[in-house]
């Protein structure tokens, strides 16, 4: 999550009721840039620095605080890594790894490359319906109907306030409907997915959809003969670009680390499996788990990455005032 | 008039950057005639234009005048197509285009907001147009470099918009805006968010490069001095209304209305009394500009028809405050009998408050309000 903040903004205003709409787009200045970068004036970024550097934690404090997370972070996974190294007959090697790629293995093991092969195709979907679904609602919320940005993020935050398994009893009678309509195949599961990403989806979006002017770019873009579908492609999408990217990479980890929904709707996914297999060869389960984690792990880091990237490259400090 | 206004600003304009090779101005924009008719916009219930009628010649450059809130930008909107009116008619080049979107009406825009594509250098702003309108990548490279000569930045095609000053960004917007060739220059206050000084250099290289473009041009504007300085017309707004609308000349020396008097350049009200067409002002019986029946009437004086008096003539009057404006004073006073006014004189004459002087006027005739 620490790359996703750094990628967002904080919200200006209300954009709520047209008036503070309209009245944040007349008085915005320098809206199209990242709030990463030196507002026109410049007169903004060193009184925040000095803020920053008074309310900053000292540097012992912070230490201590660093160490105290590491250390709960860092004592479940150390110890999943000794788990997988132990050796059958006492002290440590790789048996356990290169028992995973066996081909002697392979049908005990067929039940995690199906549940993986299903957790990708789910990740796949759940993509498509926060790229295609939620992120041209967002725009047309923020587009068209503004009033019903409050509405919208309740709507959309609410899903974080529901434990997965009260989602499941009400979804269960859905899933009976869908079964009958589209069959029981795991990619159904993406529409329940879809709605459990939908809070981490929104944010980044979110954030990304205040640092720039989304009206008055798509304003400038018509008004250069743009159809909306230029408008979307050409000139939104890039500019919501990390936003996007964002909501995609988290909504991959959320999905590769689902268990509940899919456990009690009966469907396999890469954690179901891992949970069956888990009960013949725990040592496989804990491998799993432990690269599941790093391919997570690669995916925040990315996530960050992205967001520097972008913020690095627009703000470069301009030369030459006029 | 039209024609006047355009044959000394060519003179003057400072052309040493662009030449008249450029491909822009040589091939020259047909710019389009505009009409509101009966126009009405409301927002919630709240009429914001209260049918707005306004015609524009091809090739003119108009401003919308007004204060805060008269609607300006609303009038703009509509006539882009960003906004749809509740009645009454836009029609650009004579035809209805009621039911055109924005991006068909063939427009240019420059907004007061920062506008340029972010994710995009300047000169692939300036190309965006002409790549909505399927031009070869290369012959739009051309014509946006064009363009940008034309606003002085041809060096600055490779820059991403957050490493340009912020008249540099309105200026290549006012370079995508141009290289379409579009029918229309729409402009919302472009100024409104740059410094006293670029604010006047980029007023007079739009208007430059309007009349070398010869392109029908709606600038909204809530400064007077900006419109006066620009503008072969002033329509100028009040709360969704347009109050009066002429030449610079004509809304100075003759304002229809007290509040286009108030707000095109500073104006003194004095109460006089009509006798026969005239009126009689600090001693000096003048002709009134419009006919009014004898009786009370409050005449305007703008500070440059106001003059220091010789001794014994025109009005004794106290100093308020006197304001050294460079090659001249501007010095506010009040009469004997306490009729605020403003007077505009050489800055040589040093007057302090609480002076005691004597002014009369020096107008042959009386702009009434
Ligand atoms: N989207 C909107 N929803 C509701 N009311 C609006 C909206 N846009 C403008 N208004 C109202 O319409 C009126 C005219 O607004 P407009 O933006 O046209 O004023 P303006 O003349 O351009 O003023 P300014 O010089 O401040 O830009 C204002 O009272 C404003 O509050
Ligand atoms: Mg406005």
């Amino acid at each position: 999550m620490a790359g996703l903040t750094r990628t967002g903004a904080p919200s200006t205003g209300m954009p709520g009721t047209p008036d503070a709409a309209a009245s944040a787009a007349a008085s915005a200045a320098a809206p199209t840039v990242t709030p990463a970068a030196p507002s026109p004036s410049g007169a903004r970024a060193p009184r925040s620095g000095r803020v920053r550097a008074t309310i900053a934690p000292r540097r012992a404090t912070t230490w201590v605080i660093l160490g105290v997370v590491g250390l709960v972070f860092l004592i479940p996974i150390a110890s999943m890594v000794e788990f997988t190294l132990r050796a059958t007959g006492g002290g440590y090697d790789l048996s356990h790894y290169t028992a995973l790629l066996d081909p002697a293995n392979a049908g005990k093991y067929a039940p995690i490359w199906r549940g993986l092969q299903g957790s990708f195709l789910l990740a796949i979907t759940t993509v498509a319906i926060v790229l295609f679904l939620l992120a041209p609602t967002m725009i047309l919320v923020t587009l068209r109907f503004p009033k019903l940005r409050r509405p919208l993020e309740f709507l959309c935050l609410l899903p974080l306030s529901i434990p997965a398994i009260v989602l499941v009893v009400g979804l269960a009678p859905i899933y009976l409907a869908i079964g009958r309509a589209v069959g029981t195949g795991v990619w159904t599961l993406a529409f329940a997915y879809g709605v459990t990403v939908l809070p981490y989806a929104y944010r980044a979006i979110q954030a990304n959809l205040d640092a720039i002017d989304v009206r008055t770019l798509t304003e400038a873009a018509r008004s250069l003969g743009a159809g909306w579908g230029s408008v979307l492609l050409k000139v939104l999408a890039p500019n919501l670009r990390v936003g996007l990217l964002s909501a995609s990479l988290i909504s991959v980890a959320v999905v590769l680390g689902e268990f509940t929904i899919a456990s009690l709707l009966n469907r396999q996914n890469l954690q179901t499996a891992l949970f069956v297999v888990n009960k013949q060869d725990p040592y496989v389960a804990v491998i799993l788990a432990l690269l599941a984690l790093l391919f997570a792990f690669l995916l925040l880091l990315l996530i960050g990455r992205v967001g520097t990237a972008a913020a690095l490259r627009r703000s470069t400090p301009r030369k030459d005032p006029t | 008039m039209t024609t006047e206004a355009r044959v000394t600003h060519a003179e003057t304009a400072p052309d040493a950057r662009t030449t008249g090779s450029n491909p822009l101005v040589a091939s020259g924009i047909d710019g389009a005639s505009v009409s509101f008719r009966d126009v009405v916009k409301e927002y919630g219930g709240h009429r914001v234009l209260h049918g707005l009628d306004l015609d524009i010649a091809a090739g003119e450059f108009v401003s919308l005048l007004g204060p805060s809130g008269c609607g300006k930008t609303t009038a703009l909107r509509v006539l882009a197509g960003l906004e749809s009116p509740e009645g009454g008619v836009v029609r650009i080049g004579g035809t209805d285009v009621s039911h055109v979107p924005t991006n068909k009406r063939d427009l240019g825009m420059v907004f007061q907001a920062y506008s340029l594509f972010p994710h995009l250098t300047a000169v692939e702003n300036t190309m965006f147009g002409l790549g909505m309108r399927k031009v070869k990548k290369a012959e739009a490279r051309d014509r946006a470099l064009a363009a940008l000569e034309l606003v002085g930045l041809r060096d600055f095609g490779d820059r991403y918009p957050a490493m340009l000053s912020g008249g540099q960004q309105q200026r290549v917007a006012l370079a995508r805006a141009l290289v379409t060739e579009p029918r229309v220059l729409l402009l919302d206050e472009p100024l409104s968010a740059l410094d006293a000084k670029v604010r006047v250099q980029l007023r007079d290289e739009i208007r430059r490069i309007q009349l070398r473009l010869a392109i029908t041009t709606v600038f909204v504007t809530h400064d007077q001095e900006e419109a006066l300085a620009v503008s072969d017309r002033i329509a100028v707004m009040n709360g969704g209304r347009i109050e009066q609308i002429g030449t610079p000349e004509e809304l100075y020396r003759d304002p229809a209305t007290p509040f286009v008097a108030d707000f095109v350049g500073l104006s003194s009200v004095i109460p006089a009394e009509a006798m026969g067409g005239h009126a009689t002002v600090f001693g000096a019986r003048l002709p009134l500009r419009a006919e009014r029946p004898d009786g009370p009437v409050e005449v305007l004086l703008r500070p440059e028809n106001v003059r220091l008096a010789a001794d014994g003539r025109g009005e004794p009057a106290t100093v308020l405050e006197s304001t050294f404006l460079g090659s001249l004073r501007r010095t506010r006073l009040r009469t004997e009998s306490g009729v605020a006014i403003r007077m505009q004189h050489s800055a040589d004459e040093r007057l302090a408050f609480g002076d005691n002087v004597r002014i009369e006027v020096s107008a042959d005739s009386l702009a009434v309000r």
